[in-house]
């Protein structure tokens, strides 16, 4: 990737829209209207274009068309079949593929099914340990509580990859823990290169992302609606259950919200810390588009993952009607 | 992938830097990540006042999408044997004039036609190497020499494969006793099987590209597939690792030195190209980046330290026990599909 990655029509692009700006600014200051409001999100709404609903429309586009671009649902056939293609290449070539022991090749589904559940396990865990990490930040009579939201926040200020790589040398077999294991003449444990490991790094990486709107939802909640529950007889666990749980709902459903999406198009993790050994979606959307050079089934993927993601939200946008958890889009 | 990343980085900077690409006194080299001694780079500024735009990347494919996208960007690429092949057939890159490249006439005899271009008229190799095993002579109970010892279940859980199709399958092709650049779809669903029996009995750790080296000096696994340059750099960390090119052959490769079509510096690219080619700075190139060297004359530099290393220097037999990679372009989407089993095989 060199020039490309910017490119000097880029550059240009971006300088107009700015002129454009600033005419449209001038042009409202000198019709003595001042500046109007909507002015301002000029530049934003530019961004979206050029960077969301271009490249979202371009995806559609190579999802439905073949190499000379013509239009074709094979890339979605191949997405249920992933020996689709290679079928037909085989009986070209004068083989019959069912001679090869070649069926229907289910590593797109599977792989999508992996990741769905990874997603879910890695949700449910986030959840687990979340939640009561937030209620103990959000408790006012705790005092480590702010020392915690510092302690959650420090490690996002370095950049993901580094802490999965960090992890690795963590988890390696002749890793930290594993030194310390052997020199306490405990046996060695292969903590590393299998999907546990993955799921821990997603989890570690994703947990601030479930925290957070928890931790906000319960500390804007006020008060004296639990003690006014314990004045009318309720004890605390009732009104935990039943004032505190529901009030905080909003900021669970943008927390798992927060953390299904990534957790479902997770790449990277997969490789560095499951060495390679299982793939999940995301790693295979790259593999198409780039060591496979195939962008056609590469969007088609995207495209299916894309319509997923929806879904999962719509059904999301059911339990929080508001919107206030950030699950509408 | 951090490589990678930091490529990306870097590469956009010098893009930035490098607008004035068509002026005088300019060349624009696009070679593979840390793989030139930068001292080198400013000798021959120093000598030509010449200025290099230096650009780097990690991967042929990548790099032929540039050239083929931007084709007056660059004056210098360095693609492997098989993307020598595929740029000769899209007609990406141009003939060499060799009456400005005098240096030329040290390339090693055997490197002179090779079979990517048979007539040598549009590549002077660069680097070259093989493809064997690295393995940990504390942790193999014999002296490894087949490509045999990667599906031994006595190594369960210690070896490390390569996380590329064509080097993967390669590795199964060769041990099954057909060639690394079969197109038959009966071979290529043999190796596929034979790699897929290897993960399904837990022989494999990991498939990974960049990791491998740094792993095998910790001493994470007991054998691991990689290419020779990495091999030496690992021996060097951790003499108790051991490289060996399997009696079965392998796949020898060689990066090469191309002018693409459009080059606008012509001239400049013949002048850079001629440099790397003089024996001092092919010297300083070879200790500094340990691959092996195609130049006679910069072997006779370094002397014994090269000529005795195995690793560096294979024997002839060696060397025609294996094979270039050759572009497979028609059946490239096999190798995909094949390696997509391999790596989703439960």
């Amino acid at each position: 990737m060199s020039k490309l990655a910017f490119p000097s029509w880029a550059v240009w692009l971006m300088a107009l829209g700015f002129a454009g700006f600033i005419a449209l600014v001038v042009l409202s200051i000198r019709q003595n209207k001042g500046i109007k409001r909507s002015l301002f999100a000029y530049p934003y709404g530019l961004w979206i274009v050029i960077f969301t609903i271009i490249p979202l429309f371009l995806i559609g586009y190579y999802a439905f068309t073949d190499k000379t671009g013509a239009f074709t649902l094979d890339n979605f056939k191949n997405f249920w079949d992933s020996n689709y293609d290679m079928h037909k290449q085989l009986a070209e070539m004068g083989h019959n593929p069912a001679d090869l022991g070649i069926t229907r090749g289910l590593v797109n589904v599977d792989t999508l099914i992996y990741s769905l559940w990874m997603a879910f396990l890695c949700t449910l865990i986030c959840l687990g340990l979340g939640y009561p990490a937030a209620l103990f930040m959000a408790d006012r009579n705790f005092k480590l509580g702010s020392t915690l939201v510092i302690l959650f926040i420090i490690p996002m200020w370095m950049n993901f990859l580094l802490r999965t790589i960090a992890w690795m040398s963590l988890l390696e077999d002749n890793g930290l823990i594993n030194s310390l294991l052997t020199g306490l003449g405990l046996p060695k444990m292969r903590l590393m290169y299998n999907s546990q490991a993955v799921l821990l790094g997603m989890v570690y990486n994703y947990l601030p992302f479930m925290v957070f709107p928890i931790y906000n939802s319960l500390n804007k909640q006020d008060n004296r609606l639990s003690e006014a529950a314990m004045d009318l007889g309720a004890d605390e666990m009732v009104t935990f259950l039943r004032v505190t749980v529901p009030l905080s709902l909003p900021g669970v459903v943008s927390g798992i919200t927060m953390v299904f999406m990534p957790s479902v198009t997770t790449f990277f993790i997969p490789r560095v810390l499951g060495g390679g050994n299982t793939e999940m979606f995301g790693d295979l959307i790259e593999r198409t588009f780039l060591s496979a050079d195939n962008w056609n089934l590469g969007s088609a993927l995207s495209l299916i993952m894309m319509v997923l993601i929806l879904l999962s939200l719509t059904l999301l946008r059911k339990v929080d009607p508001e919107g206030e958890g950030g699950s509408t889009i | 992938m951090m490589k990678k990343l930091f490529a990306l980085l870097l590469v956009a900077v010098l893009a930035l830097s490098a607008f004035g690409g068509l002026a005088e006194g300019v060349v624009n080299v696009y070679n593979w990540e840390d793989y030139i001694d930068e001292e080198v780079i400013a000798l021959f500024e120093k000598e030509t006042g010449i200025k290099v735009n230096y650009m780097r990347f990690t991967l042929n494919e990548d790099m032929m999408v540039q050239v083929r996208t931007s084709p007056t960007a660059f004056d210098v690429v360095f693609p492997s044997d098989y993307a020598i092949e595929r740029m000769i057939a899209e007609d990406l890159i141009q003939p060499i004039d060799y009456s400005k490249v005098p240096n030329a006439g040290n390339i090693l005899e055997w490197l002179m036609s090779p079979d990517y271009d048979k007539e040598h008229k549009f590549s002077i190799p660069y680097m070259w190497g093989t493809v064997g095993i690295l393995y940990d002579t504390t942790k193999v109970a014999e002296p490894v020499d087949s490509w045999g010892a990667l599906f031994d279940e006595q190594y369960k859980g210690e070896v490390f494969m390569l996380d590329s199709p064509r080097d993967a399958l390669g590795v199964a092709l060769k041990y099954l006793g057909y060639s690394v650049n079969s197109k038959d779809p009966v071979e290529l669903k043999a190796a596929t099987d034979l790699l897929i029996d290897q993960k399904n009995k837990g022989i494999v750790k990991a498939y990974q590209v960049d990791e491998t080296k740094d792993k095998m000096v910790k001493g994470e696994a007991a054998l691991a597939v990689v290419w020779s340059g990495d091999a030496q750099y690992a021996i060097n960390l951790n003499p108790n690792l051991a490289y060996v090119v399997p009696k079965e052959g392998s796949n020898v490769w060689v990066d090469g030195m191309v002018i693409p079509k459009q080059a606008p510096n012509y001239d400049n690219a013949l002048q850079f190209i001629d440099f790397l080619c003089r024996p001092d700075i092919a010297a300083m190139n070879t200790q500094y980046i340990e691959y092996s060297s195609p130049n006679a004359k910069a072997i006779e530099l370094i002397g014994e330290e090269y000529t005795s290393n195995t690793n560096l220097n294979p024997s002839q037999e060696t060397i025609d026990n294996c094979e270039f990679f050759h572009d497979n372009y028609d059946v490239k989407q096999l190798y995909d599909t094949f390696w997509g089993m391999v790596k989703n095989a439960k």
